[in-house]
């Protein structure tokens, strides 16, 4: 009995700053302002901006995680090729560190000041007449978020993902050679394979990191908002309809309940994964 | 041989191609930064706007907002990073010690912040917010506490791994029969044996909360990032500048990190 005192402290800490916040969540999507329980904030997720931030969330976290985990995954390929220590590496994984981790509103000023309205590119667009500056598309959720979540996706995707292809051996790939089998029968029939539980693994991480993303978006779109991060935080500032004070939660339970999803799927592709890639 | 030579020549092709086209993509934002914050007025040059950023006297007299912000991240920094250690290192030496079967619950409890994306953890932790700031004020400092639930994943695979590196029960019962305390243990024979781990789990804590906006936007709060967004609304360029120098701060920081956990690979050959 006494041993479990010593647990106490982190229990307690993380009861009051994770278990409560997230009861808090769960249990509000379910009573109205009086603290009567009611299905009345789930039904208010049908309002249509509710539907069109949900829809272009989720868009917006598929497209960046597929488009990521191709580019992360081509780039950690070519990064495993490299010398274990080397400088390259190293760097790399380092900028790919603080790129993943380091998003928000570095990011929505670096995309400010590369194809914002006095931007870099757009400038120089501009004197062999093409046209950026005239609309809107940098703040738009499937253009311009697009673009700006792909810089933070790729980066994720490198750490990832690198692990995986250290772990196929050089064996393998001289095995096939010495049967007779060309690069591409290699990648077909061995590498592809292998990789490829963990691929959609990472990928369905890319997926939960973009869905989950708030300060990009936030940082950078200043009219309307266009994905659910945006609407959750809006019940914070703006002022809240009657009876519709815990619809916030209920939205936040909806981004927890689809992440848990994705998280799942994860973890049992993860354990296939183990099975080839374990030392 | 000769087929392995010609791979390894194509694998060098492939290499820079691929390294060199996707580091275009990522290196163009950053040096259009660099470009923007050295636009002079009437077309040209000017190292104007980084030399009032260095400029503590300017940044103090002008940009008070900047001033607060750095002050509060650099807290939030010590804060985050202090409570994380103080909490998780004895916790899970505990464990592993006296108490294996809570292994799995505080291992759950430390990865479930992942699956709770940080705008849900805002909802939920307003009313918890709400007594704290009734407790022991409005002060930004108090991030601290959720930055920690943040920090937790990252900071558990960390100290998980050092842990596993080392024997801690045979070297605390050693210390324990040589008559040393619980906190002798601690302090002496634990953390010693586990730097680079503490090291690696302190760093990433550091990188996450310079980077942190969501919550401390969401309770108008001041940080780093919240001051640089605010910056932005009256002075672009010195607020692009002010991004891009907590961009490389973070960077020196991560970088320095890959250091430290090279330097425990040299010292353990027989490790894999």
């Amino acid at each position: 009995m006494g041993a479990l005192l010593g647990v106490l402290p982190f229990l307690a800490y993380t009861t009051i700053f994770l278990m409560i916040p997230t009861l808090i969540v769960v249990v509000g999507a379910f009573v109205n302002g009086k603290g009567r329980p009611t299905l009345g904030n789930l039904s208010a997720l049908a309002q249509p901006q509710i539907v069109s931030a949900f829809m272009n969330s989720l868009l917006l976290s598929a497209v960046t995680a597929v488009l990521g985990a191709v580019f992360g995954a081509l780039l950690a390929y070519a990064v495993s090729t490299a010398r274990q220590s080397g400088p390259l590496r190293r760097m790399i994984t380092s900028v790919c560190g603080v790129l993943a981790q380091f998003g928000g509103v570095t990011l929505a000023f670096a995309f400010g000041a590369t194809v914002g309205l006095q931007g870099f590119l757009t400038l120089w667009l501009q004197k062999v007449g093409i046209n950026l500056a005239g609309s809107t598309w940098l703040y738009e959720p499937n253009k311009g978020l697009m673009l700006v979540y792909t810089y933070f996706q790729i980066p994720l995707m490198l750490i990832v993902f690198l692990p995986a292809v250290e772990g196929l051996r050089p064996q393998w790939r001289e095995a096939a050679e010495s049967l007779g089998g060309s690069t591409w029968d290699y990648w077909r029939h061995v590498g592809g394979p292998i990789l490829a539980p963990s691929f959609i693994g990472a990928m369905l991480l890319l997926f939960t990191n973009a869905f989950s993303a708030y300060a990009t978006a936030a940082a950078l779109i200043s009219q309307g908002s266009p994905i659910i991060p945006l609407q959750i935080g809006d019940t914070f500032s703006s002022e809240v309809i009657l009876g519709q004070e815990n619809v916030g939660k209920a939205m936040a339970l909806g981004m927890v309940a689809i992440v848990a999803v994705v998280m799942t799927l994860y973890v049992v592709l993860e354990r296939r994964t183990s099975r080839w890639l374990a030392r | 041989m000769k087929l392995r030579a010609a791979r390894r020549r194509k694998q060098t092709i492939f290499r820079r191609v691929v390294v060199g086209l996707i580091g275009l993509f990522f290196a163009l934002p950053l040096l259009a930064m660099v470009e923007f914050t050295t636009r002079a007025p009437g077309g040209g040059r000017t190292l104007q706007t980084w030399t009032t950023l260095f400029n503590l006297a300017a940044i103090d007299a002008n940009y008070p907002e900047l001033k607060t912000g750095i002050q509060a991240s650099a807290g939030l920094v010590l804060l985050t990073v202090a409570i994380m250690l103080v909490m998780l290192v004895p916790t899970m030496t505990w464990i592993r010690l006296r108490v294996p079967g809570m292994r799995r619950l505080v291992e759950f409890i430390c990865l479930l912040p992942l699956t709770i994306p940080a705008i849900v953890l805002v909802v939920g932790l307003a009313p918890v917010y709400a007594w704290v700031a009734y407790f022991l004020g409005e002060s930004s400092l108090w991030l601290a506490f959720a930055y920690v639930v943040l920090v937790l994943p990252y900071a558990y695979r960390a100290l998980d791994a050092g842990l596993s590196a080392i024997d801690v029960k045979t070297l605390a019962e050693a210390a324990r029969s040589l008559g040393a305390g619980w906190p002798t243990v601690m302090w002496r024979i634990i953390l010693p044996n586990m730097r680079t781990a503490v090291l690696s789990a302190s760093f990433l804590s550091v990188a996450l909360v310079l980077g942190e906006f969501t919550i401390a936007n969401l309770f108008s709060r001041e940080n780093l990032q919240v001051a640089i967004n605010q910056l932005g609304k009256r002075d672009d360029s010195l607020a692009t500048a002010a991004a891009l120098a907590a961009l490389i701060l973070a960077f020196i920081v991560l970088f320095a990190m890959s250091f430290v956990g090279a330097a425990r690979g040299s010292h353990r050959p027989e490790e894999n």
